[in-house]
């Protein structure tokens, strides 16, 4: 059985807002399936005592005390941005019409 | 958008169904500096001024957690009586829309900070026990404008622009477990809950709480099954509702709606819903592509939190008083009724009153004052008690003048006038209007012997034996000195003057 399906490939590409052709998705379908395959045989050698970890370093606790620095100026912020305007961060059309 | 709800009357829904609710509540915290990132959280700084690669999410940046952020969302959970997890990881919650500008806001899911915990609220003499399901911490989104079509509204805008200034800034939530058993009283309940939660965070000082500017705001969950019902109903949920009254006319309105949908043979729709203040209904705010797919993981740019025991308690040991347990003993201070406590907890009176009487004023005159001259002058311009432009020190100041016999009620209540009008302190108020009481015993003396001389019948009465009839002419003293005089003190020599012992 595979890890990932073609659907879940496809689910995955339209919540990301990735338009994917067919010849694509099953492409990655199988290159996904592969990748997890691969990734998945470390549950192979975990054994009972392992717990499982989603961090490579044993670490806990790491803060920062609640100072201000300094920010960008809103020239350097938008700098990047592919639209601009009043000094805001302009994005296309988030929903459409109404159902 | 037209959208018209018909609506169920309030007693015919409780007749035939129970309300089920539950409450989401976003505070966002007052810490000077954002949750990953040194960028300051001012109110109202000019667009995209507050904003650095963390929390612009640029390639590369790496967010630190606020340990003042954590530290307050502790206390937060321990004041809601929570357990304190001993170890808890970031996650991120993956989606796509511009409010966050890397994709996915750092917040926490299966691994809340503080979970498990309640909190008890008043309605009607009557104790709720509110189930606490869990406290969390996450970044607030940024602030989107949108543009172009005909009403504003996120639906038909031909495009949005965004400021990030609020991206990043952290933002506690508190979500209640399902509130069964209310019955008619669930929309006091939910606006009762959201009172107390309020005044809890100014207790503990971790967030100004300002519903109006939206650093905290609820979201409402309701829903009705038949009475009898084991089965909960489908519930919607109303989003951002921004002040407690809201919080009430929302709940009420949602009960009147799915009440009308259900008798009609309808179905709920589980959907996310808008409130309007104006006319205080609610529209659907549903979205075919608001798909709730968030693929959480855990944040591999934050190494997780364990909270030493010792941390924890140390916190626990100095939590403030909490509100209602303040309540409570100031209640029996002050020797007031249960209705009297919370006509001043509905005022926003009780820290006034306390202020004003740890300035030195008696509870009672402090009461006074505040519920009487300084609510209705409130009310008459429209503004919350505690905005008024007046201290509670000055408010004592002015309880002690009258004490002293310097003040009588009357011209108290110029004083008060005074200061709000931004004349002063009290006694700058009475120096420049002169309303000080006559203490000036000939200038009395003299006022008296004319107001005799005017009122030769009452004067007579007096002499004869009816005394009641002074009060006629302590009232043409008082308004001979036009309220001046010291009522007391003009009786007393009065009935010297006509020969009757008082």
């Amino acid at each position: 059985m595979s890890a990932i399906t073609r659907d879940e490939v496809a689910h995955l590409a339209r919540l990301s807002r990735l338009a994917l052709s067919d010849d694509e998705l099953d492409h990655y379908a199988t290159q996904l399936d592969d990748i997890i395959a691969a990734v998945a045989r470390v549950a192979e050698v975990a054994a009972q005592d392992v717990p499982p970890s989603s961090h490579a370093l044993p670490l806990a606790n790491v803060f920062r005390a609640d100072e201000v620095r300094s920010s960008l100026t809103p020239q350097q912020a938008l700098s990047g941005a592919p639209a601009v305007e009043d000094d805001r961060f302009r994005v296309p059309r988030i929903l459409g019409e109404e159902a | 958008m037209t959208e018209t709800n018909t609506l169920m009357p309030y007693d015919e829904v409780l007749a035939r169904f129970e309300p089920v609710l539950g409450i989401e509540t976003h505070v966002e915290l007052g810490t000077a500096s954002k949750m990953f990132c040194g960028c300051p959280t001012g109110f109202g700084a000019a667009p995209n001024t507050q904003v650095c690669p963390v929390c612009l999410g640029l390639p590369g940046a790496l967010p630190v957690a606020n340990e003042q952020a954590i530290e307050s969302t502790i206390r937060i959970g321990l004041a809601l009586n929570c357990s304190i997890a001993e170890w808890c990881r970031f996650a991120r919650k993956n989606y796509f829309y511009p409010d966050m500008p890397k994709n996915f806001q750092i917040s926490q899911y299966d691994e809340p900070l503080c979970s498990e915990g309640y909190l008890d609220v008043e309605v009607g003499g009557k104790v709720f026990r509110v189930g606490i399901e869990r406290v969390h911490l996450e970044e607030d989104t940024g602030k989107s404008t949108h543009v172009g079509g005909a009403t504003g509204r996120i639906h038909g805008a031909d495009y949005s622009i965004v400021d990030y200034n609020r991206a990043g800034i952290p933002l506690v939530e508190i979500v209640t477990k399902p509130i069964e058993g209310a019955g008619e009283l669930a929309p006091e309940v939910a606006k009762a809950y959201a009172t107390e939660l309020r005044e809890l965070m100014r207790a503990l000082g971790v967030s100004d709480v300002r519903m109006e500017e939206g650093s905290m705001r609820c979201d409402v969950n309701v829903s009705l099954m038949p009475r009898g019902a084991s089965e909960w109903g489908t519930r919607t949920e109303t989003k951002n509702v921004n002040s407690l009254r809201s919080v009430e006319r929302s709940v009420r309105h949602e009960m009147e709606r799915q009440g009308a949908v259900l008798a009609a043979g309808g179905r709920i729709v589980q959907e996310t819903r808008h409130f309007h203040e104006d006319t205080g209904a609610t529209t659907s705010g549903r979205s075919k592509e608001e798909a709730q797919d968030y693929r959480y993981f855990p944040e591999p740019d934050l190494v997780p939190i364990a909270p030493a025991r010792e941390w924890v308690e140390k916190f626990r040991v100095d939590l403030p008083e909490l509100p209602r347990v303040k309540r409570a003993r100031l209640m029996a201070e002050w020797a007031v009724s249960d209705l009297d406590m919370e006509a001043m907890h509905n005022a926003g009176a009780v820290e006034l009153v306390d202020a004003t009487v740890a300035a030195g004023a008696p509870a009672a005159d402090a009461r006074k004052w505040w519920m009487g001259e300084l609510a209705r002058r409130a009310n008459e311009s429209g503004t919350a008690l505690a905005d008024l432009s007046i201290t509670p020190a000055q408010v004592a100041r002015v309880t002690e003048l009258v004490a002293s016999g310097a003040l009588n009620d009357k011209l108290a209540r110029q004083v008060l006038e005074g200061v709000l009008a931004g004349e002063g302190t009290p006694d700058e108020v009475v120096a420049a209007r002169g309303l000080q009481i006559v203490n000036d015993e000939g200038e009395l003396s003299a006022i008296i012997d004319q107001v005799i001389a005017d009122n030769a019948d009452a004067a007579d009465k007096v002499r004869s034996g009816k005394v009641a009839a002074v009060g006629a002419l302590v009232g043409g003293v008082m308004k001979a000195s036009r309220g001046k005089a010291d009522a007391g003190r003009a009786r007393e020599l009065i009935l010297e003057k006509l020969g009757v012992a008082g």
